[in-house]
């Protein structure tokens, strides 16, 4: 979502394919100089710190934590301002629970039970999209109940909404405010890509200070990581409303209201029902980093499972996940896509409403409409394949695949990692600074020289390049995988149609579920960091190229096609160059996806800054530690993005 | 038409369906009694479950508390007795660092005795290592082997796998004081380790990593310790000057300081609640093996061990 509120003046100038040649010349000679003195200089002011060693910064951040816990029920801050919040959200994620998911009201049960919630799913689908979706929004919600994991799902399905719609409402005012204000939007990108890349480990802790254990503390966490998303599209949106039509109104004498309400807002309605679509991702996305703080639902299933590494268990769960993840993405999806004119008629849809009112009030009176029956349950079927399934690829592929990480690390991982973590600070950054310069620009250059200042600043230098090291292979690798993937969906549909189901099942299987087997097939390794990073990055780029591709316009393939190019070249000759926009935002969200992972990863053995924020959140006297590494995640990100989004529009520029 | 004609079949044939079968009751009168509301946090591994869940059972069941169990890792768990929404931690390891700032400093917390359960932390090799070179077993035979040890990810040097930050390491410090050809790879979490350990065992693969017992992976596999220069009192005094092995640890409980001075029924349970090493393997084991779930788990031990239980409870 980063880059999507960038737009560029194509100008062509004539000589810029020299000017482009020559750049390339130039970063090749940077790199060469930096490769000529790391063989000189290797292993000199690296700054590498010990696992258990602490710098200034550290301990001071360590300070800060234990101040606020210690004055936490004297602080007025505390007193009225947080516990306020607390109380309301808590409330607020209460009130849906007793609806949907807990006991309430002095009933062993919730309010509406199974039946009226299948129905009222599908009404509300019908109402909102069509028959298509609501079928399968249906079926979705009636597979929860097979997989025996109703109330599980109910739980989390109340506190994603109960995040997704507090994320709303601040939300959209705020990307309408950023659509409109130059200034307010620059203040809160930085804002916002700091929420979305600082690792949840972080602040984990840190909320349940402010906002106990309870609903309120993993609502919050929650929108932390899904409000960005819908901020960014609504400003994009509105941004990217048609100038004459804006002035046309102004012209004619509206005011600003009137303009937002009746011009931009209705132009901007696509792309903020996708940020919607987005924010509801991330929510679910977030529901086993939840768990961690007591949150209840489908994570909890997960975390639980994991402990005694009952992958076939934690599958099903994740499965639920996924489920409702594609139901509500299909649904929010077709209901922006939908014009008026398929609107169903008023009238059918109050005589469609009546049976659903019926199912509700079943689902109040009757045991067997309240709770989902328990003999029909396939969960444990599908947890017990599942589990075969893992078992088997663990024995037959690992002797394989610990081969393939092997050469992989050695002639790919290693090398980079080297040149980056062993090359002096000072010489790492004057390259990168230059290279920023060279393909990027001025301001991306100084955005790259604080970044790096900073890192430097955080005492975690190393550990920050050994990260960089990692990133940049997982990135290569998601868009080697997205850009086959995405010119493929691109050109066909029925392609389209197979692979986006898998898509969206990498983007929310939560990561835990499949990191047993690839633990099995790769060994703690930082290679399995990157496998599971490119699993999560790859959903996402792969989505924006395929649509990037599919948006070159017909009759320029046609007349490709009919001029006998052959299939490679139309894609490599047309279709590709043509949705470059695409490839660029495409590399970019790929980065910061694999960025989100970095924690994932540290998990798992890739050891760095991630590792750096696990254990800060394990042991109170390496929490310091643990927050500088998420700046410095952060710090390499907007790095990173501002140097591909700056390098992305200089080619645009250039063609 | 069609729409119509099929919402009106819908509805007939819910009414008919719909109409049968027993109504939702009402729930029956709180059970309230002397005891409360009782908070209870669950750390993350097996061992622990094991000890909540027989505690929140025999609270439930013989004092009539109403027990919450909050799932939470130790740090969240600890600050929780701050703001009064965690009364209980019932398993807890060493931890020097949290019983500083929680116990010492800021005075929320209070130990509440021994679970009686003891852990080991140390070095560990996978069985079939052991049977096949059992002087491995001594550390002043490692360098011998660490060739062997060497992975993708310890640069040359044999592969000391750490596992989860949530324990004390002083791994590092070992590797360089006792002079081994090491390094030390972070695995991260208690998933790699043992998924490492399985594994290592399935395919006859070498692999030395950190572990500790009571775990229920031994009753799977069954880890062979590697003896390390003994642990003396004071010897680990000095973080960076470490070279010897890893004390025992003497499980406890850290209950907040409100739930302690109130001395409600659930405190004094949680103060007298004690067992061995063998018991919790054996709940762990139903837990985490056979798939039982916590509460018929503790329910099946309470059952078995009416006597330890009786022990256990407040004196009326």
């Amino acid at each position: 979502m980063v880059a999507t509120s960038r737009t560029t003046v194509s100008t062509r100038l004539p000589k810029m394919s020299i000017v482009v040649r020559n750049r390339g010349r130039i970063v090749a000679g940077i790199l060469a100089v930096w490769l000529l003195l790391w063989l000189v200089l290797r292993g000199t002011h690296t700054l590498a710190l010990g696992g258990a060693q602490l710098t200034t910064v550290h301990h001071w951040f360590n300070d800060l934590n234990d101040a606020i816990g210690a004055g936490r029920d004297s602080n007025p801050l505390f007193l009225y301002f947080f516990d306020y919040i607390r109380v309301g959200i808590d409330e607020f994620v209460v009130f849906v629970q007793s609806i949907i998911a807990q006991p309430s009201f002095d009933r062993p049960v919730p309010l509406i039970g199974w039946f009226g919630v299948v129905a009222l799913v599908g009404f509300v689908s019908w109402a909102v999209a069509n028959v298509r979706v609501a079928l399968l929004a249906t079926a979705g919600f009636f597979f929860l109940g097979l997989q025996g994991l109703w109330r599980e799902s109910m739980d989390t399905l109340a506190l994603t909404l109960a995040a997704v719609i507090i994320s709303l409402l601040v939300g959209i005012p705020l990307g309408i405010w950023a659509g409109m204000s130059d200034r307010f939007n620059r203040l809160v990108t930085p804002v916002l890509d700091f929420m979305q890349i600082m690792p949840s480990f972080v602040y984990l802790a840190p909320l349940t200070l402010f906002f106990l254990i309870g609903p309120a503390s993993a609502t919050i966490a929650t929108l932390i990581y899904a409000a960005p998303p819908v901020i960014r599209l609504t400003a994009h949106g509105i941004r990217s409303a048609p100038h004459d039509t804006v002035e046309a109104s102004e012209s004619l004498g509206s005011t600003r209201t009137q303009t937002l309400t009746k011009v931009l807002l209705p132009a901007a309605k696509r792309t903020i029902v996708l940020g919607v679509n987005q924010t509801i991702m991330a929510a679910l996305a977030m529901v086993t980093i939840a768990a961690l703080i007591d949150a209840p639902g489908l994570g909890k299933t997960v975390v639980k499972a994991l402990q005694t590494l009952d992958v076939g268990t934690a599958f099903n769960a994740g499965l639920a996940i996924v489920v409702m993840a594609i139901v509500l993405d299909r649904v929010t999806t077709a209901a922006a896509d939908r014009g008026r004119r398929n609107r169903p008629y008023r009238i059918v849809l109050w005589l469609a409403a009546l049976p659903t009112a019926f199912a509700v009030w079943l689902s109040y009176t009757y045991v067997w409409a309240a709770e989902f029956d328990s003999s029909l349950d396939i969960g444990s079927r599908i947890a017990v394949w599942a589990g075969d399934a893992t078992t088997w690829v663990q024995s037959n592929l690992a002797p394989v695949t610990n081969g393939v990480k092997d050469v992989f690390t050695l002639v790919l991982i290693d090398p980079l990692q080297s040149v980056l973590a062993d090359s002096p600070w000072w010489l790492v950054a004057a390259a990168v600074v230059a290279i920023s310069l060279v393909v990027g620009s001025v301001r991306a250059a100084i955005v790259s020289a604080v970044c790096l200042a900073l890192i430097v600043l955080s005492g975690l230098w190393s550990d920050s390049m050994t990260t960089l090291a990692s990133t940049i292979v997982a990135t290569v690798f998601t868009m080697i995988i997205a850009v086959l993937a995405g010119v493929w969906m691109g050109r066909s549909r029925r392609a389209d149609r197979v692979i986006r189901p898998v898509l969206d099942a990498g983007q929310t299987m939560p990561v835990f579920v499949y990191l047993v087997p690839f633990l099995a097939l790769f060994a703690a390794s930082r290679f399995t960091a990157i496998a599971a990073a490119v699993v999560y990055a790859v959903p996402v780029a792969t989505k924006i190229i395929a649509d990037g591709v599919r948006g070159v316009s017909g009759t320029t393939v046609e007349a490709s096609v009919a001029s006998g190019s052959s299939t490679w070249q139309t894609i490599t000759k047309v279709q590709l160059p043509m949705s470059a926009r695409a490839v660029a935002l495409a590399t970019n969200q790929g980065l910061i996806y694999v960025l989100c992972m970095v924690v994932v990863g540290g998990l798992v053995g890739a050891g760095a800054l991630g590792y750096d924020v696990v254990a800060g959140f394990s042991q109170g006297q390496l929490y310091g530690k643990g927050l500088a590494a998420g700046i410095a995640i952060v710090l390499l990100g907007v790095m990173l993005d501002r140097l591909t989004q700056a390098a992305a529009n200089r080619t645009h520029r250039g063609g | 038409m069609v729409k119509r004609t099929l919402a009106v079949a819908l509805v007939a044939v819910l009414g008919l369906a719909g109409c049968v079968g027993p109504k939702v009751a009402k729930n029956q009168a709180g059970s309230g009694g002397s005891c409360g509301h009782f908070k209870l946090a669950v750390n993350p591994w097996v061992g622990y479950e094991a000890n909540a869940a027989v505690i929140a059972y025999v609270a439930e069941k013989n004092l009539g508390c109403r027990v919450t169990k909050k799932d939470l890792k130790e740090e969240v768990a600890w600050q929780g007795f701050g703001t009064g929404e965690v009364d209980a931690v019932v398993e807890n390891w060493g931890h020097d660092d949290l019983r500083k700032k929680y116990i010492d400093e800021q005075k929320i917390g209070v130990s509440a005795g021994s679970t009686g359960v003891k852990g080991e932390i140390g070095w560990y090799v996978p069985p079939w290592l052991a049977k096949q070179h059992p002087e491995l077993l001594d550390w002043n035979n490692l360098n011998k082997y660490a060739e062997m040890f060497r992975t993708s990810e310890s640069g040359g040097q044999g592969q000391l796998l750490d596992g989860d930050p949530s324990f004390v390491t002083n791994d590092e410090a070992l590797v360089k004081n006792l002079g081994l050809n090491f390094k030390v790879v972070y695995g991260g979490s208690e998933t790699a380790l043992i998924q490492a350990f399985r594994q290592a065992e399935e395919r006859r693969t070498p692999l030395i990593g950190y572990f500790y017992s009571p775990q229920w992976l031994f009753t799977e596999v069954k880890l062979e310790r590697v003896k390390l220069p003994a642990h003396t009192p004071g010897c680990d005094e000095v973080a960076e000057k470490i070279a010897c092995d890893y004390p025992d640890y003497d499980l406890d409980k850290i209950v907040s300081r409100k739930f302690a001075n109130a001395n409600g029924p659930a405190y004094q349970l949680v103060r007298n609640f004690q067992w061995t090493n063998d018991d919790q393997n054996i709940v762990a084991r139903w837990i985490a093996v056979d798939k039982m779930s916590p509460e018929a788990a503790a329910k099946r031990w309470v059952e078995q061990n009416p006597d330890k239980v009786k022990a256990w409870l407040p004196v009326t």
